[in-house]
């Protein structure tokens, strides 16, 4: 081993160390998955080009947009700030985790109806904060909902109808 | 973003101890700002130790009588706490100005009074910033500063601290819970932030070992007459051109006491005690807030694009003082 | 045949996919063993690469390559193969030809790794030393240098002056001046720019986020020199664009590039920081004069407007030529220059040229109506332009006086005192203002395809794209209605080069110009039907008249017996016709055209609230009545105009990308700094569609609603605010120093 290193050593460059591999267990949308990563890896990347599930979107990839919006443990997050290491053992529910297949979240429909979007890249990410926003408890108005809302940006411009989307499911719930 | 190693601390003795271990090393907690500025490779820690399973998420009564705030415990779950709510709706009120609802259920308190300045400069590395390469100089100078500071800057740089909370910690007489290798310590909130002078690098008085446990907030009277007013470029999820935190206690109309605190307008948040005790005893009027926030603004200067954030701010506390006199009244 | 689904507000075919994760953009395509490219951004404006230190990076393990100027050959010199359908006259430019820097931002490297954030470690490892030379990129400071805008971009035309509008301007009783600006805009779509190259048996297959498959694929195939039948290009799915897709993008370059020089699937995406390194909407510097006689007709209207453009292509776009045809005014005077920076070209972003001169006449407008004393809405009636008075030519529809009519009445406009600062609510003071707007109503040859299988599933395809404009309902309600199938039988394809050519996806023609070609070939597919259904011994039409057959819901029946009917299902099962395959092609009827100008047209009513203290502005309400033909579906044709208005009220108030002279440099490239509105700044915005039946636009008499919407908004908002204030803010955007007027970097305000 010794000897080996020795010869493969490289005097001009001088070989820079990367990240150790971490086995990170992340449970998303009920199933788990047990991924080999590096810590320089985001929760977000993870999701998508590690466990490949790639309805959650990358908007800006700082938190400045909310297209990467999940939930851990019903609590909404960017998941593009946050390390998937740092999520070791958590609970991830992502867009494809609010349907079965046969049956959608009530939001889902609603925004359909609504036409809550045009080219549907943030759509994920709102859909998700709302079912975020809701658990939280404390969107009681429109008004409520305008502010609590304004961590997604929708460059399309759709704010109304993803309103009159969350307020319609809003007043089934109550 | 550079390469960096990862260790999960288990309590607090385990992450100063392992900060120590690592050069260059950084905590971790909500990583909202630190992840942002690694992804721009403007902070490059060698090492991050990820604080997030300490024990310091609980907030507590303090034998003062206050609230003790933990360190890792949410800015969402720190304003939405119903003892803040009720004893410190000031704080509440600025938390809830601040970011997104995501980044509120991510961001803790004590990585809040880490959060570094907006400066595009700052940000990016094909230009000159002092605060990011020490000696490089400030580009936003004779740049582009219309979100920057007009109080207590230097000719090294003219940053601003982009908190909202941490305007209200200043108005509230915050007191910051520290340890480290020479064991622990408290800070008065007013001398945790530094202005820029000489070395703008520095935005605290905080050394690289040592960590932020919790946040002490005294009694305080401040529960009616509170308001917090942010104003910004739009209506939500924007940084403050100014903000203001204002709390007046009062006997009828006059002043028992009152505090005003500002954001968006300096490299920490700007808060002036003796201003505030020459209004005690004073009648709770728009000419005496108009009066007040002229003394405020004493010493400001504009660099062009923040010119305005001079007069901006004044009425800003005018404003402010007088939407916390209403406020009262809807109680 | 009775019409089923065109006009109704059929919910969006995709939207499903959209609300569940499952509709697949550009980034989210994984290919087994795809590498990962991160591009290193150059940080000077102008000069030379002097060396470009790649060991570090190249030391890590895993990283293939750092692609270069200095290690990429065999790529064609000249610029000419560079050039894309929506290129503007100039050298486009050239990613990684040589060591000259002409833009900040520009890209510099490739770096290709096994991993993302591999790639991006390394590229920060990658060490650029440079020589810099001066530069300029101030379009205030370089008026000097302006030139006669060049023709040559695809839709550009020149202004045409009438009449003496010097003369007419210096004997009007009222008049006006002013000088008006607009910072640089970049389009911002939510989605990152994003291209999977896979290079595979000699064929390139693509997955790129792109307003044209096409205009990818004949860019692709000219610069590395490949056979377009070997590029595959496929975007199924756009998150939004506004025109920032209309050109290649370098990360397509980038991942052709290293795809092929690796022989593995690459992926490249830009970073949001990136996304403001290629085009953007150019600053433009507009003077504005107006005239007009005591009873308020129009004298003469001069319009002049600068905007920038790069040193290497001449951007155009019409800004000043609406001045002519908006209203009826016989002394017209246009001018329209560009001046050269060192600068990216800037390209198309939503309503390119008509927000920008539509902000400025329409504000012009506002001016004069109080000069005049006169009411703004009934100042625009006034001087209506019945016909098109550059052209001299009729509209071909143009029910404007009813988007004043009903939008005014909606909005209660009748009830607006006319005074500046004269309607308040405590501190906040209330204006209200109106605007007008027109856009062409383009249409350009399409291709679409129609295959009807004997399960009686039609699947239509064309390779246009749907970047949110509802493309895929529209497309799928025309075919199901033009050969009578319920819409379920119906899918709809596009966003692929093996699909029939389309045109770029933009300017608001797709639904005229590949709604034509959907609704020829489904008339093909029924024709031959109708011949199957004459011809075939067995059917009950066999041996009649084709003309009295009519399709509905799948059935084919006689319109005068309905009991005498057949599925097309059975139909093709006793004529033992497996499936019916037709390509149709459609185009403009150029007759029309010459006769003719075809325009959509908008009434804008907006209301703000401003703190009178604090200078923040509120649009509170807006209403936005259009008249734009034949509405397909009113609920994404609703969303695109809701769309429009949020943009407008964007423009108005809130987007500025800032460039810093000293650096030449746009600084606040992120979504934290460069602001577009959140959930919070939207209100009430109500859209009417008014009545217009156009059958000579073309055979779907659809005018399109991706850009109305938005250019009348930044216009109405701006005299909302001067009737709030009495502080005319004649530069965008609208921010509360210059309300207060004391912004001391800008002091293009003037108050009452």
């Amino acid at each position: 081993m010794t000897t080996e290193s020795a010869v493969l050593e490289e005097p001009v460059v001088k070989k820079q160390e990367l990240p150790e591999f971490e086995l990170v267990n992340l449970t998303i949308n009920g199933q788990s998955f047990k991924l080999k990563l590096q810590p320089w890896v985001s929760l977000l990347d993870a999701i998508r080009e590690y466990a490949g599930l790639t309805g959650t979107k990358k908007g800006c990839d700082h938190g400045q947009c909310g297209a990467c919006t999940v939930l851990i443990n019903g609590k909404r997050i960017n998941s593009c700030l946050t390390l998937a290491v740092m999520r070791d053992g958590e609970a991830i529910t992502t867009i494809e985790g609010l349907s079965d297949g046969v049956v959608n979240h009530p939001l889902q429909d609603a925004f359909i109806e609504h036409d809550a979007f045009q080219c549907g890249y943030c759509t994920p990410g709102q859909i998700c904060s709302a079912v975020g926003m809701i658990n939280e408890g404390r969107a009681n108005s429109l008004e409520d909902v305008q502010e609590l809302m304004s961590g997604n940006i929708c460059r399309c411009g759709a704010y109304n109808n993803i309103n009159a989307a969350i307020m319609e499911v809003k007043s089934k719930m109550a | 973003m550079n390469s960096f190693s990862y260790n999960k601390a288990h309590d607090v003795a385990e992450a100063v101890a392992d900060i120590q271990e690592h050069e260059g090393a950084r905590f971790i907690a909500g990583g909202t700002n630190l992840l942002d500025l690694m992804k721009e490779n403007v902070m490059k820690p060698a090492h991050l130790t990820d604080i997030n399973r300490l024990d310091l998420a609980d907030i507590k009564e303090n034998e003062e009588g206050g609230l003790t705030l933990g360190a890792l415990v949410t800015n969402a779950d720190t304003a939405w706490n119903e003892r803040v709510e009720q004893r410190y709706p000031l704080l509440s009120k600025a938390i809830l100005a601040g970011a997104s609802p995501q980044l509120r259920n991510m961001a803790t308190n004590g990585g809040n009074l880490f959060q570094r300045t907006r400066c595009y400069y700052f940000y990016d590395t094909a230009t000159a910033c002092n605060k990011r390469e020490p000696g490089s100089g400030c580009s936003a100078i004779n740049g582009i500063n219309r979100i920057h500071a007009i109080l207590g800057t230097s000719e090294h740089c003219i940053a601003t601290h982009p908190s909202d909370m941490c305007v209200a910690l200043a108005a509230l007489d915050a007191k910051v819970n520290v340890t480290g290798p020479n064991g622990d310590r408290t800070v008065e909130f007013g001398d945790f932030h530094r202005l820029p002078g000489n070395t703008p690098h520095l935005d605290n008085n905080i050394s690289q070992g040592e960590l932020v446990t919790s946040i002490d907030l005294p009694p305080s009277n401040f529960t009616k007459n509170v308001f917090y007013l942010k104003v910004r470029d739009r209506q939500s999820y924007a940084f403050a051109l100014v903000s203001v935190a204002a709390a007046l206690d009062l006997e009828g109309d006059v002043i028992k006491d009152i505090r005003v605190a500002m954001g968006g307008v300096a490299h920490k948040p700007w808060r002036r005690r003796e201003v505030e005790e020459s209004y005690i005893g004073k009648v709770a009027s728009t000419e005496n807030f108009r009066a007040l926030a002229e003394t405020m603004l004493t010493g400001a200067v504009g660099f062009g694009g923040n010119t305005f954030k001079i007069e901006l701010a004044k009425r800003a506390i005018v404003r402010a003082l007088n939407e916390a006199l209403k406020s009262g009244e809807n109680l | 045949m009775k019409t089923q689904y065109i006009g109704k507000p059929v919910s969006r075919v995709d939207g499903l996919a959209k609300v569940t994760g499952s509709a697949k953009y550009s980034a989210d395509f994984k290919v087994e063993g795809m590498l990962y490219g991160y591009i290193v951004s150059g940080s000077i404006a102008k000069g030379r690469i002097i060396s470009i230190d790649t060991s570090g990076a190249m030391s890590l393990k895993g990283v293939l390559q750092v692609f270069t100027h200095e290690n990429v050959s065999g790529l064609p010199w000249f610029s000419i193969k560079y050039k894309d359908m929506d290129a503007p006259t100039g050298s486009p430019f050239r990613p990684l030809h040589d060591d000259k820097i002409i833009y900040s931002g520009q890209p510099v490297a490739l770096v290709v790794a096994e991993t993302f954030e591999l790639a991006r470690y390394a590229a920060s490892l990658v060490h650029v030393s440079y020589q810099e030379e001066d530069f300029t990129t101030d379009l205030v400071k370089n008026m000097d240098q302006s030139y006669k805008a060049p023709v040559g971009k695809l839709g550009y035309v020149s202004p045409k002056s009438r009449g003496n509008a010097d003369e007419a301007f210096d004997q009007a009783a009222f008049k006006m001046s002013g000088s008006y600006q607009h910072g640089a805009e970049h389009h911002n779509p939510m989605e990152l720019f994003s291209t999977t190259a896979i290079w595979e048996n000699g064929k390139l297959t693509v997955y790129d986020k792109t307003q044209g498959v096409s205009n990818c694929q004949f860019y692709i195939g000219n610069v590395f020199g490949l056979a377009y039948k070997d590029v595959r290009i496929i975007s199924p799915y756009v998150g939004g664009a506004f025109g920032s897709g209309l050109r290649p993008q370098y990360q397509l370059f980038m991942a052709v590039l290293a795809a092929l020089e690796l022989k593995r699937p690459v992926k490249v995406g830009l970073t949001r920081q990136q996304m403001f390194t290629f085009g953007h909407r150019p600053v433009t510097l507009q003077q504005l004069q107006l005239s007009a006689s005591t009873d308020g007709s129009l004298e003469s209207i001069k319009h002049e407007a600068f905007s920038e453009t790069s040193r290497f292509e001449n951007y155009t776009e019409i800004i000043v030529n609406w001045s002519g045809t908006m209203y009826n005014c016989d002394n017209v005077k246009l001018k329209y220059e560009l001046v050269g920076l060192d600068m990216y070209t800037p390209v198309d972003m939503r309503a390119p040229g008509a927000v920008t001169g539509a902000h400025a006449i329409e504000s012009a407008m506002d001016e004069l109506a109080y000069e005049l004393k006169m009411d703004p809405l009934i100042f625009r009636l006034k001087n209506y332009a019945d016909e098109d008075q550059t052209e001299e030519k009729p509209f071909s529809s143009k029910e404007l006086i009813a988007c004043y009519r009903e939008g005014a009445e909606k909005f209660g406009w009748t009830k607006r005192s006319i005074g500046p600062r004269s309607m308040r609510e405590g501190n906040q003071l209330i204006g209200w203002g109106v605007a007008t707007a027109a856009w062409d109503a383009f249409q350009a040859p399409a291709r679409a395809k129609a295959l009807l299988s004997i399960d009686g599933k039609l699947i239509v395809s064309s390779g246009t794209s749907d970047i949110g404009t509802g493309t895929y309902t529209i497309m799928t309600q025309i075919a199901a209605e033009s050969l009578g199938l319920k819409i379920e039988d119906v899918t709809f394809k596009l966003g692929d080069t093996n699909m029939p050519l389309a045109p770029l996806e933009g300017g608001s023609w797709t639904a005229a110009s590949v709604g034509a070609a959907v609704k020829g070939v489904c008339e093909d597919v029924k024709k031959k039907l109708k011949k199957m259904a004459v011809k075939t011994k067995t059917s009950p039409f066999y041996d009649t008249s084709s003309k009295d057959i009519v399709f509905d819901s799948g059935i084919i029946s006689d319109v005068n017996d309905s009991s005498k009917s057949i599925s097309i299902v059975d139909l093709m099962r006793i004529a033992g016709v497996n499936s019916i395959e037709e390509t149709s092609t459609s185009g403009p009827n150029p007759i029309n055209k010459m006769k003719y100008t075809f325009n959509s047209h908008a009434a804008v009513f907006a209301e703000v609230k401003v703190d009178e203290d604090l200078g923040i502005v509120r649009v509170t309400r807006v209403v936005c009545a259009v008249a734009a033909g034949k509405i397909l579906n009113p609920k994404t044709a609703r969303s695109q105009i809701l769309g429009g208005v949020v943009w407008g009220i964007s423009k108005a108030l809130e987007e500025e990308s800032k460039m810093d002279h000293q650096y030449g440099r746009f600084m606040n490239h992120n979504l934290s700094e460069y602001h577009v509105p959140v959930n919070k700044d939207i209100n009430d915005i109500e859209v009417i569609f008014v009545e217009e039946k156009d059958d000579i636009v073309n055979p779907l008499g659809v005018k399109g609603v991706g850009e109305i919407g938005i250019i009348g908004v930044a216009g109405a908002i701006a005299n909302a605010v001067f009737h709030a204030t009495g502080v005319r803010v004649r530069n965008l955007p609208i921010t509360m120093d210059k309300v207060l007027q004391i912004a001391e970097d800008d002091k293009n305000q003037v108050a009452v």
